[in-house]
């Protein structure tokens, strides 16, 4: 896309192919001779293996759904014939039920990658945005996909997370109510809510498939960023991308495949809660709901704030100043490499997401409701506050000159000078 | 590659220690319940990656279940023919029929257009003690007995949890009033529940030399209902090896094919 094609066309057929859909040409721009910087570490194999974990969960997902019943009185029954008597079936729906798990996880270690070494800044801010709207339609999609094993934790998980619109009352009155029955399909979370919340469990992973391409294509228009910061100068800073980054992405992967199996084979309840082997029921409450350990920390955010409504657009700001990071971010360094402050801010930052996520499945009282507040503030702060000041006092640390020279460990080039 | 220090080091060697100790969490299941009190873990021949049930407690299990249990308690989600698949208990094929026959099973409409009924067959569900919610509550002073078919996997703690409420049934501690039909038990939330001491020691024959204790009855079900809830445990261990040596070799040979792949490169 933005390189000269250097596909040639060996035979007859396929320059004949070739003039009509260049569809072999651009796989072999873009996945074979690519240009990739050459200094990448094993932080940036997971996008790699997010592709990875989005292949299985639609191949598993897809195979689920030939026999599970989205009916309020058979869906947990048929999760359960799936475990017992379809053959395989107890490994699909343990590579599902935990796959989403890893492509959280996956997901976290992606965030956390490009925070810290500003994949997000010019030219790649649309890159950027576009992997926060799937991480967006992630969550959407992860929530439905647990509301299906209509146990007692899926049930009131819906109940609690759709009844959040209802905070809207408090600006209009009515209209929060008016739109959580909508959603319902009813007075309460029941048989219509269910067979909704199938469809678009089943529609929004093909959305987040479409967005990945989008994903892909701005991120082939600059080339991969690396852990300098600094873009690709000379043709010794970058390795095609094929066999040096496709074996190095397989390896990775393999690795990642141990961690998701080692879950799937020896604990594969280890990250669910009990409370869900519980048909769902709508006269009993379960004594503590908690979200899936993916959702934690907006769950913490959530209850930080006393106002229900408050709360509730808390929650999303939190995710959607994520789209605002390339403008907070003031400075013209990329890689937080050569940030002395702002590393040890963003670090901090990254423990407060983790604190979050501890708080966020706790009772929020007493400590844990003071700490899930000082938690919060700082999450706002760091991002809307810190990072854009930061930005401008900061003088940045000695940088090489380039990638090879990164790489060959050449003295620092541009010195102290600023 | 160029050495580097950042604190990004201190936080890929941070997660994966926490990753370590959450695998060596997942590997020795010792669970607190949420509010009760401290359920000790037990022995259990399942446990662990290698872990795989025991045919004869299974089987033993499973005649507690069937001689005790089963007055209140169903297990609808399982079928007779389960108790003679690989990786249960593993009755023959004679014994399973047998153990079906003992129960009536509601069929029909025959020619006639009428319900009959008929002994059960290997591949009928378990029959539930009551025919539904309100006749087992009128049935147990209101109290309604669950189900047990995945209840080893719906309480925090699994087969210890079970274990630990079959054999914490105590005397209340003095100072501490009961409501009226409530039975003190020390691993119950709250301690007072309805369902009395269900085992007693030599209620049960045991006919294969274990000794007929309520110790080893609690035990031996909870191990039982653990196949009920997970009948495929015993698959997954063993597929789970296999694919763990080939993702072993497999990402060995990876990171060969990537170190020769690399050298390439000058440095």
């Amino acid at each position: 896309m933005a390189h000269v094609s250097s596909y040639q066309p060996s035979t007859a057929i396929a320059k004949w192919f070739d003039d009509r859909l260049p569809i072999v040409r651009m796989m072999h721009d873009q996945f074979n001779v690519f240009p990739m910087p050459r200094n990448l570490n094993y932080l940036w194999t997971f996008g790699g293996i997010l592709t990875f974990c989005l292949a299985v969960q639609l191949l598993t997902g897809i195979v689920l759904a030939m026999h599970y019943v989205p009916q309020e009185s058979m869906a947990f029954d048929s999760v359960e014939h799936i475990m017992r008597d379809v053959n395989w079936g107890w490994l699909l729906r343990y590579m599902h039920a935990n796959g989403g798990s890893m492509f959280f996880l996956a997901v976290y270690i992606h965030i956390v990658r490009g925070m810290y070494y500003g994949s997000y800044k010019a030219p790649r801010e649309v890159l950027w945005i576009i992997g926060v709207l799937i991480f967006l339609a992630m969550m959407a999609t992860a929530f439905m996909g647990y509301s299906l094993v209509w146990g007692q934790m899926s049930f009131w998980a819906v109940t609690v997370i759709t009844n959040l619109f209802s905070s809207l009352d408090s600006i209009i009155p009515g209209m929060g109510t008016t739109i959580v029955e909508w959603i319902w399909g009813g007075f309460s979370v029941g048989g219509p809510t269910l067979t909704r919340l199938y469809s678009l469990h089943y529609l929004l992973p093909f959305v987040i498939a479409g967005l990945v391409v989008l994903h892909i294509w701005a991120l082939h228009i600059p080339g991969s960023t690396n852990p300098t910061g600094i873009e690709i100068k000379s043709k010794s800073d970058s390795v095609p991308f094929h066999p040096y980054y496709t074996i190095k992405d397989g390896f990775a992967m393999s690795m990642f495949v141990i961690l998701f199996a080692g879950f799937v084979f020896y604990a594969p309840n280890f990250l669910g809660h009990p409370d869900n082997y519980i048909v769902a029921d709508p006269l009993v409450t379960p004594p503590h709901i908690v979200p899936e350990w993916y959702f934690l920390p907006f769950y913490a955010i959530l209850r930080a704030i006393p106002s229900k409504l408050l709360g509730v657009i808390a929650m999303f700001a939190s995710i959607g100043v994520l789209l605002f990071l390339p403008w907070l971010d003031t400075s013209k360094v990329r890689s937080a490499r050569y940030r002395p402050i702002f590393k040890w801010f963003l670090l901090a930052f990254f423990i407060n997401a983790v604190a979050l996520g501890y708080l966020g499945a706790k009772a929020p009282e007493g400590w844990y409701l003071t700490f899930g507040r000082l938690c919060t503030a700082y999450y706002f702060l760091f991002l809307l506050v810190i990072m854009p000041i930061i930005g401008w006092i900061e003088k940045p640390s000695a940088m090489p000159g380039s990638i090879t020279d990164d790489v060959l460990g050449k003295k620092p080039a541009t010195a102290k000078t600023r | 590659m160029k050495k580097f220090t950042s604190p990004f080091r201190g936080l890929v060697l941070s997660a994966a220690g926490a990753l370590l100790a959450f695998t060596t969490l997942t590997a020795t299941p010792v669970a607190a319940a949420g509010d009760g009190p401290e359920i000790k873990a037990q022995k259990w021949s399942f446990s662990g990656p290698f872990g795989m049930y025991e045919r004869g407690q299974l089987q033993r299990g499973y005649k507690v279940y069937k001689e005790v249990c089963s007055a209140c308690h169903g297990l609808r989600l399982l079928h007779y023919r389960n108790l003679g698949e690989p990786g249960g208990p593993e009755f023959s094929e004679e014994e399973v029929k047998a153990l079906a026959a003992q129960v009536e099973v509601q069929a029909g409409p025959n020619d006639e257009g009428e319900m009959f009924d008929r002994p059960g067959k290997p591949s009928d569900a378990f029959v539930s003690p009551f025919p539904n919610k309100e006749a087992a509550r009128a049935a147990n002073n209101g109290a309604y007995p669950p189900d047990l078919s995945v209840m080893a996997k719906a309480r925090v703690g699994g087969p210890d949890y079970l274990y630990a409420l079959l054999t914490g049934y105590k005397d209340a501690p003095s100072g501490m009033t009961m409501s009226e039909g409530m039975n003190y038990n020390a691993a119950f939330a709250g301690h007072q529940i309805a369902m009395a001491a269900p085992l007693n020691a030599e209620s049960v024959e045991y006919t294969d030399g274990i000794a007929p204790t309520v110790d080893n009855y609690a035990k031996d079900v909870s191990a039982f209902l653990m196949w009920a809830a997970e009948p495929k445990l015993e698959e997954r261990h063993k597929v789970g090896f296999r694919f763990m040596i080939y993702l072993v070799l497999l990402a060995g040979l990876l990171y060969l094919a990537k170190r020769r792949t690399w050298s390439r490169l000058k440095h």
